[in-house]
């Protein structure tokens, strides 16, 4: 017999696995010989320790610590000489590391490399700013999203949050509705922390109702005047919304109409 | 405003009107809404379109400044991020009294659809507002609707600030 399971609220959870559902992967393929990528693999030499092809674009694996010099290479030598995007992949949860990625453009050839190297967390990378001036405010992204401490970074500051911001928002541990700090910034800053219980929390129910608050809702079908105490119940005082007014075609109708016209 | 029929005759060849102190400052202020420039996201494009030409909101007094020290009405037209809550605050103390505030949009009202970390939730929370204007973003119809709500309101005020604390609530 098969086993029980309760079926009450079963929307909380999803009870329904596909046991052959495979996630969709883009195929990876193999570098073709005397092709564009076949030299730019030839120039990083063993400092790959992995690379193959993603939809028309090379992807090369590194170790984090050779990212300045394999980056080197492939603008001096392989014509790469355009930093595009640069950032971090959170996959502390799966593996316990982030992933970080340089995406690089030959204008020449029309060609692109993603470079890809994993950290510890924890651990710092080299800055690439020397050779891309557009790494500056990628790593300061970085930096300020995920937490990752960039080397010899010339100004390595906050870039989108405040200075005085708690917490690395894109890490998959922070909330997305914020962490305490996040809900009283605003009130703390301004006005100081003893303002809170003046102020409140914030309200994050988009569709919240309070039916008591008559300042701020009114009830549809009573009329309430503006910021009644009606907690012990409302008079009965019903609005008639229609403001149709109801002709009875049998009797006289024509004429009302007519007289109104 | 209290207006009567004056015969200039017998009044010795003056023309007058009487009023009241309140009626006459307040007059002035409905009639000269200077607005501080203040758009934030989205909604600032519906605000610019109601000062252009078709919507025309310089015949009803309202003037775009760009310094909160000329302005009498703060238009928040988007949405206050955590980050800008600060000095959207600093320009409100700017503004000289009296002073009063429209919250364009549901972004300004509540935070709208950014339920994020990000997003002030409401510029209640930070400054006290005196016309809520629904919508997303809110036609410009709607702006001068609000100004014009905006103008009913200090109509009824008095002309002294001082005594308008039940009604027009200040933080601090
Ligand atoms: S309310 Fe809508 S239009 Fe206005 S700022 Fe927010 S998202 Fe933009």
């Amino acid at each position: 017999m098969r086993k029980y399971t309760p079926k009450d609220n079963v929307q909380k959870h999803s009870y329904y696995t596909d046991r052959f559902w495979v996630a969709p992967r883009v195929p990876r393929e193999a570098v073709a010989e005397g092709s564009h990528f076949a030299s730019v693999v030839e120039a990083i030499g063993t400092q790959a320790k992995e690379c193959y092809i993603e939809v028309g674009q090379l992807v090369l694996q590194i170790e984090s610590t050779e990212n300045f010099a394999v980056l080197q290479t492939l603008k001096e030598q392989c014509g790469y000489t355009q930093c595009s995007e640069q950032s971090a992949v959170d996959y502390l949860a799966q593996d316990g590391e982030f992933e970080l990625f340089y995406q690089l453009l030959n204008i020449t050839e029309a060609k692109r490399v993603r470079v890809v190297c994993r950290i510890k967390e924890g651990e710092a990378i080299e800055s690439v700013v020397p050779l891309f001036k557009s790494a500056n405010f990628a790593e300061r992204e970085i930096f300020d999203m995920f937490g990752i401490k960039v080397n010899n970074h010339p100004f390595l500051k906050r870039i989108i949050m405040p200075d005085d911001w708690e917490g690395h928002p894109l890490l998959k541990t922070y909330p997305m509705i914020g962490d305490e700090f996040a809900s009283w910034y605003e009130v703390d800053k301004i006005f100081g922390k003893e303002y809170r219980d003046v102020i409140g929390p914030e309200n994050r129910d988009q569709s919240r109702i309070d039916r008591y608050d008559t300042k701020r809702f009114s009830r549809v079908g009573y009329e309430v005047p503006f910021g009644a105490d009606i907690s012990e119940g409302e008079k009965e005082n019903p609005i008639a919304y229609s403001e149709t007014v109801l002709v009875d075609y049998t009797q006289e109708s024509g004429k009302q109409l007519d007289e109104r016209r | 405003m209290a207006q009567h029929q004056v015969n200039y005759a017998s009044a010795a060849g003056l023309p007058i009107a009487l009023t009241s102190v309140d009626k006459l400052v307040n007059w002035g202020r409905s009639n000269s809404l200077w607005p501080l420039t203040y758009g934030l996201a989205c909604c600032a494009i519906e605000m610019m379109a109601s000062g252009a030409s078709r919507y025309d909101f310089d015949r009803m007094g309202t003037i775009f400044r760009a310094s909160p020290r000329q302005a009498d009405v703060m238009i928040l037209a988007g949405t206050l991020s955590k980050k800008h809550s600060e000095f959207a605050r600093r320009l409100y103390d700017q503004m000289t009294e009296p002073k009063w505030v429209i919250s364009m949009g549901s972004c300004a009202n509540t935070g709208g659809m950014f339920n994020t970390y990000a997003t002030v939730q409401g510029v209640d929370r930070i400054i006290p507002v005196d016309i809520y204007l629904p919508g997303c973003a809110p036609r410009p119809e709607t702006l001068q609707y609000a100004m014009m709500m905006l103008q009913k309101k200090i109509r009824r005020e008095s002309a002294n600030m001082n005594n308008n604390t039940k009604q027009n609530l200040r933080l601090v």
